[in-house]
Formats: structure tokens, C-alpha cells, sequence
């Protein structure tokens, strides 16, 4: 797909979802979830749409994407994979899981692997606390997970041609 | 027919239970037995999910943790007829100690009913507190929460009824009520499991708090992080809605009230509520200053009731029983009860919903029985990331929120994080500035500032760990620092972050004079 054409694209999607949330009160946040879940993140180009189609400037509206950890402003590896750093999840061992993930994935968090194929990010807290080290996976959330487990959840993941946002 | 119960929630289904579910089906499906599969909610007693239970003449009896692997032999065992010989047989799921010895009154339906069944919820005191509300007065609805003591869950433990009667006592032409079901402790699970596992009870205490203070339109603010809380509340909210306990005719009482879910975007500072409000106007969740408080100016500038998850759910409890039946559990200040979530290294993980009154040690040591390692435990971190760490000594303290102020702890939503004798405590400390350094709004500048300089101050102390006069120097300025940002920071955040680094430093010094 070309760039041009790529443009075009969002401008047509990002207008649906403004002409969808149009009549929310504070419909930003939902606007950026929809258009998130639509392509696996907010390309910069749809911010003066966005910014026009709310009245707000393209700075408020960069202002809130970049707040936000959860929006992502460049598109992500094919999968995301999300490691738990908070306490629950240290006192199992996360730690060291977090350390094995990084060199085992020769990324560091944030990053995308060479492949494209796997985004690690942070996460503080999944609510999984009872059985840490929590690690989650699209809508999927794995317990107890060390670092046999991590490559297993890693190996299963490239098995599959899952879509994931 | 025969009803086996397997849950759908995030822990029990992290542990597999969804294909355990779908072996069970299979197998009675071949078997061409008279059985079906329901998914409830989760009891809490994780460490034995996915726990499968099925009715008998006697009662519920369970099995856990039933693994894939299990489900052949369970069935081969005609395990529904008893199979107390089993070695996954746990007996009467009421009998099991660590749920016979709790109180669980706004947990009462959790892990029993189809969390999306109107009947089952009806069937268990669901919508009483409803009713009984639709025939009082606002000033009634308002009184009863006042009388009965409840105290925000949330962390802050402000009391509820106070909360309201601003709310009522205000004239607007509009009003909202905002749940804060932004769960972002680590160690804390509560708001999680209720939603998933009784999300009506939820729904039926922003309807009665609508009622009592005249909003019509409420708010459920949810983080991202809990995909399956998100699904079950829409499914959830949907069902109420047909069943016309939400929308334009409330119980056939002509009153309106409405529930939207929004859901945040990872930011652990949009659970401080002005900061939510700020993110559900469509901004930078950034923190407001107060006054005016939002029960005066909130959500879009009109009074807005925000409560926690738990402190909702219990209200449909307290109108129905009445104030005083709620009021008579509990000790001093702190009445009703709290579900504690206990988490991190403990043998017996999971919630346990008790009077306020017990001390932590039976927590961790009746319920929890010890770490899940092995080795003794060293610290619990309680009331999630700005909780203090208690040392043993500690341990006897009464879970009361007044008795955990005196020690310079908190019991907040109750997470209780256990860590064994291999934890580094200054590391942790260093965590604690390192999470407020990620997360901080960025308004105010002791928090956004005050935890980069104290992840260096706390590397440097462990840098100068063979020269003692400047490492002493350098704990001297930690100290002040922690001064600094709990007099200066605009909220929790950063005003209580020096809680875990200065709890770590004082119960826990040697671990801050090694390299």
C-alpha cells in the first residue's frame, strides 16, 4: 500500500468514528480506543482530523494521545506481549522474567523485535495478583509465568496467524 | 439436570479454565449425559482455580484445580455424585476454612451465581436495596448510607454518606455519578472479581445513588487492563437494561438513569479521581486542585458522586439489610466489612472478605498460611504501591483504617502484597520512585521532579555503600526528599510515595548498606 493511499485510508476510517462519537461528551478518549482497535494505533496524520472534527487544537489532541501509555503513536509488532513490573508480580520473580524476556526477545521494552513480529511493553498490574507473575497477551492474561513458560507463550505465538490488536 | 460450575474469570481462566470448560461440554456431550456447564464467577480461593463445583442434595461440593488433564478421570469417577475419594476433592465448597471463616456480605453472591443471570441475581437479594430505595425519600437514601458508616473503598476511606449529601444538598440541572473502576494497585483485585462475578450488584448501586442524589447519568470509568471486567459489564448493563432496571423507567418507577463504560488507557494516575474526571472529559488525565470538590464541581463542572467499585456494590446490601445490620460489623471508625486481596508470595492466595477488627497476622498466616516458596516471609507491602512495607513487628496491627494511620501505613483497598526473605528492600523502594517517576501527571513539581532525583538519591545510596559518611549523606537527602513530597504534592501520588521508601529505610535499613 502506498503512503498516499494509506493517508486516504484513515481520513475515510477516522471520520466514521468521529461521525460515531460525535454526540459523546468528551469523546476523545473513546475516538482514540476505536481508531486504536481499528489499526493497532493513532497515526500522526489522523490528529488535525480528529482536532478539526472535535474543535480542539492538534496540540490538545497530541497532548492526550502521548499521555496515555496504552496509545501508540507508530504501529506495534504483529503480537504484544505485556510483562507485569508491579509488586505482586515481583515478589514471584518478575524481575528476573522482565530481564529473560528482554535478552531472550533482543528488544528492551517499547521495542519491536527484528521480525516485526512481537511488541514487549510494560504493565503495571492485571489484576492477576493471586497468581504472579502476570503476563498478557492480546485479550489473554497468563499466570505463574517464568521463563519456560514466557518462551512457550513466545513459541505458541508464532504458531499461529492470530491477528492481534 | 445436573449443573457443573467452572468460572469465567480472568485468574481462574489465566489457569485454564475456559478449556476446561469446553472438555467438560465435550464429555458429557459423548457421554449423552443430562449435565450442563455453567460459567460463574470465581469464589476467590485462587490457588485452587480452575475449581470446578456441582450441586449435590448436600450442597455445592468442589474440586480444584482441575486441569485439562483431570476432566477424563473426574467423569469416568461419576464425580458428581460425591467422589470424595478424589484426590482433587475439596468437599463442601462452604466447609473450605478459608471461605467458612470469612464474613462476605458485598461479596455475598460472588462465585455462586451466573454473573449474567437477572434470575440468579434476583434469586439471591438481587434489586432488594432497589426497591426498598425506590420507596424512600432522597434525604432517606442519603441518611441510610450516612448511618451505616460506609467509608470509600477506593483507599481513601472518605465517608460515602458525607460524599452524597453534598451531592444532594447542591442544585443542579444536572448530576452524574462516576464509577472509579480504575483498579490500578498492584495486589488489589477486588473491583476485578466483583465486576466480573456480580456486575449487577454494581449496576443496582449507581441506579440506588442516582436516585439519591438526583443524577440520571452515570460513568463507569474501567482501565483497558481488564478485558474480560469490559465484556461482562456491557453484557451486564445491556441485560439490565432490558430487564428495565436501567433506562427511562426504572422498576416501573418512571425514574431515568443510565450507565456508560468508558475505559482508560493505562495511565495508573486517572484512579486518582480528579484526574478521571479530567480523562473522562476527553483530556490529559491531569490532576485538578481542590477545592472545589467534585462533589460540588466534577464531571463537566456538575456535582459528581465518584466511588469505588466495592463502595457501590455494598450499597444495594446496606439499604436492603439497613444501616444498622451493615454498621454492627466492624471495630471503632471503621465499620462493615473489607474484602482483602492477598497476593504476591503467599501459599493461599485470594480474597478474603472480613469485619474490619482482625489483625493481619491471621490474614496471612490463617488464611494465607505462609508463603507459596517455601522460605519466611519478610515484608507485605499493604494498600498497594503507596502502602508502607511492615516488618513482622507490624504484623499484629488491627485491620482498622485508624490503626494502620498510627503506624504510618494504610489499609487503602486492601491489596495485601507478601514477600519472602530473598527481597531487596531497597530495590523496591527504588521501585516505588521508579513507578511514581512513570507515572506521575506531570502537574505538580515535588512528584514529577521528587521521584527522579529519588531513584538517583536511592542509586547513590547504593553506589557510596563502602563510604559510610556519604552514603549516611546521602539518606540524609532521601529523608528530605520524602519531606519535600509529602507536604508539597498535589495528591496521593506523589504525597505518598515516601510511604513505601520511608517504611523500607526504617524497618529494612541494612538492605540499603550492601552494593
Amino acid at each position: 500500500m502506498s503512503e498516499a493511499s494509506s493517508q486516504a485510508d484513515h481520513a475515510d476510517l477516522v471520520s466514521d468514528i468521529i461521525a460515531a462519537h460525535q454526540d459523546q461528551p468528551g469523546a476523545l478518549l473513546p475516538i482514540l480506543h476505536a481508531l486504536q482497535d481499528a489499526i493497532g494505533y493513532v497515526p500522526g496524520d489522523t490528529l488535525p482530523i480528529i482536532a478539526s472534527g472535535l474543535n480542539l487544537s492538534r496540540a490538545e489532541v497530541h497532548g492526550v494521545v502521548t499521555f496515555y501509555h496504552y496509545f501508540r503513536s507508530s504501529p506495534p509488532g504483529r503480537h504484544t506481549i505485556q510483562i507485569c513490573r508491579a509488586e505482586a508480580c515481583q515478589a514471584m520473580g518478575s524481575r528476573a522474567l522482565e530481564e529473560h524476556a528482554r535478552r531472550s526477545l533482543n528488544v528492551d521494552f517499547h521495542q519491536t523485535t527484528g521480525d516485526g513480529e512481537i511488541t514487549l511493553l510494560p504493565v503495571y498490574c492485571l489484576g492477576n495478583c493471586a497468581c504472579s507473575p502476570s503476563v498478557r497477551v492480546a485479550d489473554r492474561v497468563f499466570s505463574h509465568v517464568d521463563a519456560e513458560r514466557f518462551d512457550e507463550i513466545v513459541k505458541q505465538l508464532g504458531n499461529t496467524a492470530v491477528e492481534v490488536k | 439436570m445436573i449443573r457443573i460450575y467452572v468460572p469465567r474469570d480472568t485468574t481462574a481462566c489465566s489457569l485454564g479454565a475456559d478449556q476446561v470448560a469446553g472438555r467438560f461440554a465435550t464429555a458429557i456431550a459423548d457421554a449423552g449425559l443430562n449435565m450442563e456447564v455453567l460459567r460463574n464467577g470465581s469464589r476467590g480461593l485462587y490457588w485452587l482455580e480452575p475449581m470446578v463445583e456441582v450441586d449435590t442434595d448436600r450442597g455445592r461440593i468442589a474440586f480444584g484445580p482441575v486441569g485439562e488433564a483431570d476432566v477424563r478421570q473426574l467423569m469416568a469417577d461419576r464425580f458428581w455424585e460425591g467422589a470424595t475419594e478424589h484426590r482433587l476433592a475439596l468437599g463442601l465448597t462452604e466447609e473450605i476454612p478459608f471461605l467458612k471463616n470469612q464474613q462476605r456480605v458485598t461479596f455475598s453472591r460472588v462465585g455462586i451465581i451466573d454473573p449474567l443471570s437477572l434470575k440468579d441475581y434476583c434469586a439471591r437479594q438481587g434489586f432488594e436495596g432497589l426497591n426498598a430505595a425506590l420507596s424512600m425519600s432522597a434525604q432517606d437514601i442519603v441518611s441510610c448510607i450516612t448511618q451505616s458508616g460506609l467509608r470509600g473503598r477506593g483507599g481513601a476511606a472518605f465517608p460515602t454518606g458525607v460524599k452524597w449529601q453534598t451531592v444532594l444538598d447542591t442544585p443542579s440541572d444536572m448530576k452524574y455519578i462516576v464509577c472509579n473502576a480504575d483498579e490500578g494497585d498492584s495486589g488489589c483485585y477486588a473491583d476485578r472479581m466483583l465486576m466480573e462475578s456480580d456486575p449487577f450488584s454494581l449496576i443496582e448501586g449507581m441506579v440506588i445513588a442516582g436516585l439519591a442524589v438526583g443524577a440520571e447519568q452515570g460513568y463507569l470509568y474501567l482501565r483497558e487492563e481488564y478485558p474480560l471486567a469490559h465484556t461482562v459489564l456491557r453484557d451486564a448493563i445491556e441485560l439490565a437494561r432490558h430487564g428495565g432496571y436501567l433506562g427511562n423507567n426504572i422498576a416501573g418507577s418512571d425514574k431515568k438513569f443510565e450507565i456508560e463504560v468508558r475505559l482508560g488507557a493505562g495511565a495508573y494516575i486517572c484512579g486518582e479521581e480528579t484526574s478521571m474526571l479530567e480523562s473522562l472529559e476527553g483530556k490529559r488525565g491531569q490532576v485538578r486542585p481542590k477545592p472545589p470538590l467534585p462533589a460540588i464541581e466534577g464531571l463537566f463542572g456538575k456535582p459528581s458522586v465518584i466511588n469505588n467499585v466495592v463502595s457501590l456494590a455494598s450499597v444495594p446490601t446496606i439499604l436492603a439489610g439497613g444501616a444498622a445490620s451493615y454498621e454492627g460489623y466492624g471495630v471503632g471508625k471503621s465499620r462493615g466489612t473489607l474484602p482483602f486481596q492477598l497476593a504476591g508470595n503467599i501459599k493461599q492466595a485470594g480474597l478474603v472478605e472480613l469485619a474490619f477488627g482482625a489483625t493481619l497476622r491471621a490474614l496471612l498466616e490463617e488464611f494465607g498460611g505462609g508463603t507459596r516458596t517455601g522460605r519466611a516471609m519478610r515484608a507485605v507491602q499493604v494498600g498497594g504501591p503507596l502502602g508502607a512495607y511492615l516488618p513482622e513487628s507490624q504484623w499484629d496491627t488491627t485491620l482498622d483504617y485508624e490503626a494502620f494511620l498510627a503506624i504510618d501505613a494504610m489499609l487503602g483497598h486492601g491489596g495485601v502484597v507478601v514477600f519472602n526473605e530473598s527481597v531487596n528492600m531497597r530495590e523496591q523502594a527504588r521501585f516505588a520512585m521508579e513507578f511514581c517517576r512513570i507515572e506521575s501527571c506531570g502537574k505538580c513539581t515535588p512528584c514529577r521532579i521528587g521521584s527522579v532525583r529519588g531513584v538517583e538519591v536511592i542509586d547513590s545510596i547504593q553506589g557510596e555503600a563502602e563510604n559510610e559518611p556519604a552514603r549516611e549523606q546521602a539518606v540524609a537527602l532521601l529523608e528530605e526528599l520524602c519531606d519535600t513530597m509529602v507536604a508539597g504534592s498535589l495528591c496521593a501520588m506523589g504525597g505518598m510515595t515516601p510511604f513505601p521508601v520511608r517504611s523500607a529505610l526504617q524497618h529494612f535499613a541494612d538492605d540499603f548498606k550492601i552494593s
